[in-house]
C-alpha cells in the first residue's frame, strides 16, 4: 500500500485499503474558519438538533482567519457566530480574534500549535487543508454539509483515492524553491491533473526541504485537483511535530511495491524560477522569459508564500535593495510576525530590511487579499492592478477586481520583482 | 417538472470555471443555512464571470436565473471548496451542470447538499455544440440530452447513486430515507 491507502486502512479500521473503496473514517482533526464555520454550524445545528454537541470538542477546531480586519458587519457576525458556538460547545481550540489567542491563517495554525500529526486524518473546510500532508497525514478539504456530518459524528465516507507519485531528486539551485517545484508539476500535469489523487511527493529533494517548504508544495495539490497531497515523515517532520504536542502519532511509509497510477521523475539540478501567469495556476512560463513583463504590485503572504520561511527567503533577496513597486507584507500568523522582528540577516531584523528596502509595514496576520475579499481588505487588487504574489490562485478576479491580474511566485521572485519593477529571476537581481 | 426530466435554456461556459468566478469571495459573508442570505447567493451566481460573457447568469437586480441548465468543459468547479459555490447555483434556479468533467469537492458538494446534479457528458463536444439561450430536454433515465430546435440527442453518463442522493434533497435526507441515520 502507499502510505495514503495506509493511513485510510488505519482509519477505516481495515487491514487494507485499495484505491477506489468506499469507505467510512474516524476523524482525528476537524478545522473550519469564519467563511465557512457559520454555514457548516448551521447544518450540524439543523442535521442534530439546536442542543446537539460535537463528536469531540477537542477535535474540532475552530481559526477565524480570512475576513477578520473589515468593517463589514456580516463578517463580524460570522467571528461572533463562531464565539458563540465555540463558548456553548466548551472547544478547546479557538483561535479568538481581537484576544491573545487569536493566530491567523488556519493552515499555518494547525501545525504550529500541534494539530497536525503524521498517520492520522484531517479534514477542513477549505480547499488548501492539503497542506498538512506535509507532516505525513491525510488532510483534504471538504464542504459545509460533509463537515456538519464530521461534527456530529466524528467520521467521512471517503473514496480511497489512487496515488500519483513525483520522485525529485538532485541538489536545488540557488533561487529555486519549493514554490518553484510545485508550479513546474502544475504547469506539466494541468489543473486537473490530478483530480480524485494523492499526490505523493518524495526524492532527495524534497527530503533536503525543512518542513515549511514542504508545506508549500503539498498547500497546492489541489491546484492540480488533487485530493490530498503527502511527503513521508522523516527526522525533520518527528522533530517539528515532536516541538508542538506531546500527542502520540504514527508514522507510514508507503511499501517498495505499493501501486501507483503514475510515477514521474524530475532532475531538480534543471528547475529554474517560474511563474503561472493570468489566469490559471498551470501557465507557468519561467521567470526568465517573462522579465519584461511589467508589474504594480507585490504581494508577500497567504498558506502558501507567507510563513518564516518565505519571509527569510524574500528578506535576503530585498537585504540592501529597495522596491519599485507597493510591496506588501503580510505575515500569516501572530507567530510568523513576531519572527519578522526576531530572525535577523547579518544581524539586521527581517522587519528591518523589509523597511529599508520601502516595503509596506507588514499586516496584522490574516488571509488578507489571497482571495480578495470585502473591497476593505487591506492588499486587495480593486482596479486593474497587476500583481506579483506568493499566494494560490489566480483564476480571473482572484485578488478582487476583474480586471486586475495575479501571477503567481515564489518569495524570492516576487522580492526580485520588486525590486526590478517588472517579474524578476531572483538569481538575476 | 417530474424528477426523471430537467428541461429548459442552457447556459453555456468554458473551461476551468473557477468557484471564484461562481462566487466571488466577497459574498462569502453570506452564510448558505441562513434562509435570507441563500437567496442572496442566488443573485451572485457566476458574477463572477468575466466580462467577456455577455450575457449575465442572473440578471441585476433579480434572484433566479433563466437558465436551468449549465453547460460546462472541463474542471468545472475548480479551486475552492466553498460550498456557497453549488449552493449559489442552486438558489438561481439551476437544476444541473452538464460538463466534460468536474473538480472534485464541487462535484461532491452538489451531491451532499442536493442543490444541483453533476453530471459528465460522455462525449466532450456538448460545449461547442450549443449556445447559451438553446433549449433542451434532460431525460435522466435515459441518460440523454435533446437539443429541441435540432432534435439532436447527446448521451451523458449514468450518475449511478448521485441520482437519488440529489433527488433526495442531499446526504443528510438521503441517509434518513435509507434509514442509515434517525
Amino acid at each position: 500500500m502507499t502510505i495514503t491507502e495506509k493511513i485510510l486502512a488505519k482509519a477505516s479500521g481495515r487491514d487494507f485499503c485499495n484505491p477506489g473503496d468506499n469507505i467510512w473514517v474516524s476523524a482525528d482533526i476537524l478545522m473550519t474558519h469564519d467563511v465557512c464555520g457559520p454555514g457548516t454550524i448551521g447544518v450540524f445545528r439543523r442535521e442534530f438538533g439546536e442542543d446537539a454537541k460535537v463528536w469531540d470538542r477537542e477535535k474540532v477546531v475552530i481559526i477565524p482567519d480570512h475576513y477578520i480586519f473589515t468593517s463589514d458587519k456580516m463578517c463580524h457576525r460570522n467571528v461572533d457566530t463562531l464565539r458563540k458556538f465555540a463558548k456553548s460547545q466548551g472547544i478547546k481550540y479557538f483561535y479568538d480574534p481581537g484576544t491573545s489567542t487569536y493566530s491567523g491563517v488556519c493552515h499555518v495554525t494547525l501545525p504550529e500549535k500541534g494539530h497536525c500529526r503524521p498517520g492520522e486524518v484531517l479534514f477542513g473546510t477549505d480547499s488548501h487543508t492539503c497542506t498538512h500532508g506535509a507532516l505525513g497525514e491525510f488532510a483534504t478539504g471538504i464542504g459545509n454539509t460533509d463537515a456538519g456530518f464530521v461534527m456530529g459524528t466524528g467520521k467521512l465516507l471517503i473514496k480511497a483515492p489512487a496515488s500519483m507519485k513525483f520522485e525529485i531528486e538532485g541538489e536545488l539551485p540557488k533561487g529555486v524553491t519549493a514554490k518553484d517545484i510545485i508550479l513546474r508539476i502544475i504547469g506539466d500535469i494541468g489543473v486537473d491533473g490530478a483530480t480524485y489523487c494523492a499526490m505523493e511527493f518524495s526524492g532527495s529533494t524534497i527530503e533536503s526541504l525543512n518542513v515549511e517548504e514542504r508545506m508549500t508544495i503539498c498547500n497546492m495539490a489541489i491546484e492540480a485537483g488533487g485530493k490530498n497531497g503527502i511527503i513521508a515523515p522523516d527526522a525533520k517532520t518527528i522533530a517539528y511535530v515532536k516541538s508542538r504536542t506531546k500527542k502520540p502519532f504514527e508514522c507510514f511509509y508507503s511499501d517498495k511495491d505499493a501501486k501507483y497510477l503514475s510515477v514521474k521523475k524530475y532532475d531538480a539540478t534543471r528547475f529554474v524560477p517560474v511563474v503561472a501567469m493570468p489566469f490559471s495556476p498551470d501557465n507557468v512560463r519561467t521567470a526568465s522569459e517573462m522579465k519584461d513583463f511589467r508589474i504594480d504590485r507585490v504581494y508577500i503572504g497567504s498558506c502558501t508564500g507567507g510563513k518564516i520561511e518565505d519571509f527569510k527567503m524574500a528578506a535576503s533577496v530585498l537585504d540592501g535593495r529597495k522596491v519599485k513597486v507597493t510591496t506588501f507584507i503580510v505575515p500569516s500568523t501572530v507567530e510568523v510576525e513576531k519572527a519578522l522582528s526576531s530572525e535577523k540577516i547579518g544581524g539586521k531584523s527581517l522587519v528591518k530590511i523589509f523597511e529599508e528596502a520601502g516595503c509596506e509595514k507588514p499586516a496584522p496576520p490574516s488571509c488578507a487579499a489571497c482571495l480578495g475579499g470585502p473591497v476593505d481588505t487591506y492588499g486587495r487588487s480593486n482596479n486593474d492592478e497587476i500583481c506579483v504574489s506568493t499566494t494560490n490562485r489566480n483564476f480571473p478576479g482572484r485578488m478582487g477586481s476583474k480586471g486586475s491580474q495575479t501571477i503567481l511566485a515564489s518569495a524570492m521572485t516576487a522580492a526580485a520583482s520588486a525590486i526590478k519593477g517588472h517579474i524578476a529571476d531572483p538569481r538575476n537581481v | 417538472m417530474s424528477k426523471n426530466i430537467i428541461k429548459g435554456k442552457v447556459f453555456v461556459v468554458g473551461d476551468n470555471i473557477d468557484t471564484d468566478q461562481i462566487i466571488p469571495a466577497q459574498y462569502l459573508n453570506l452564510v448558505p443555512t441562513n434562509p435570507e442570505e441563500y437567496r442572496k447567493l442566488g443573485s451572485y451566481a457566476l458574477c463572477g464571470l468575466p466580462d467577456s460573457y455577455k450575457t449575465r447568469f442572473v440578471k441585476d437586480g433579480e434572484f433566479r436565473t433563466e437558465y436551468p441548465i449549465i453547460i460546462g468543459a472541463n474542471n468545472f468547479g475548480c479551486g475552492s471548496s466553498r460550498e456557497h459555490a453549488p449552493v449559489s447555483l442552486g438558489a438561481a434556479g439551476t437544476k444541473a451542470v452538464i460538463a466534460n468533467s468536474f473538480a472534485r469537492i464541487f462535484f461532491r458538494n452538489c451531491i451532499a447538499t442536493g442543490e444541483v446534479y453533476p453530471v459528465e457528458t460522455a462525449a466532450d463536444n456538448l460545449c461547442k455544440e450549443l449556445k447559451t439561450g438553446d433549449e433542451v430536454e434532460i431525460q435522466l433515465d435515459k441518460n440523454e440530452l435533446k437539443v429541441v430546435k435540432t432534435g439532436k440527442i447527446h448521451k451523458l453518463k449514468d450518475i449511478g447513486d448521485v441520482r437519488e442522493v440529489v433527488e433526495s434533497g442531499g446526504i443528510f435526507k438521503y441517509a434518513r430515507k435509507k434509514g442509515m441515520i434517525k
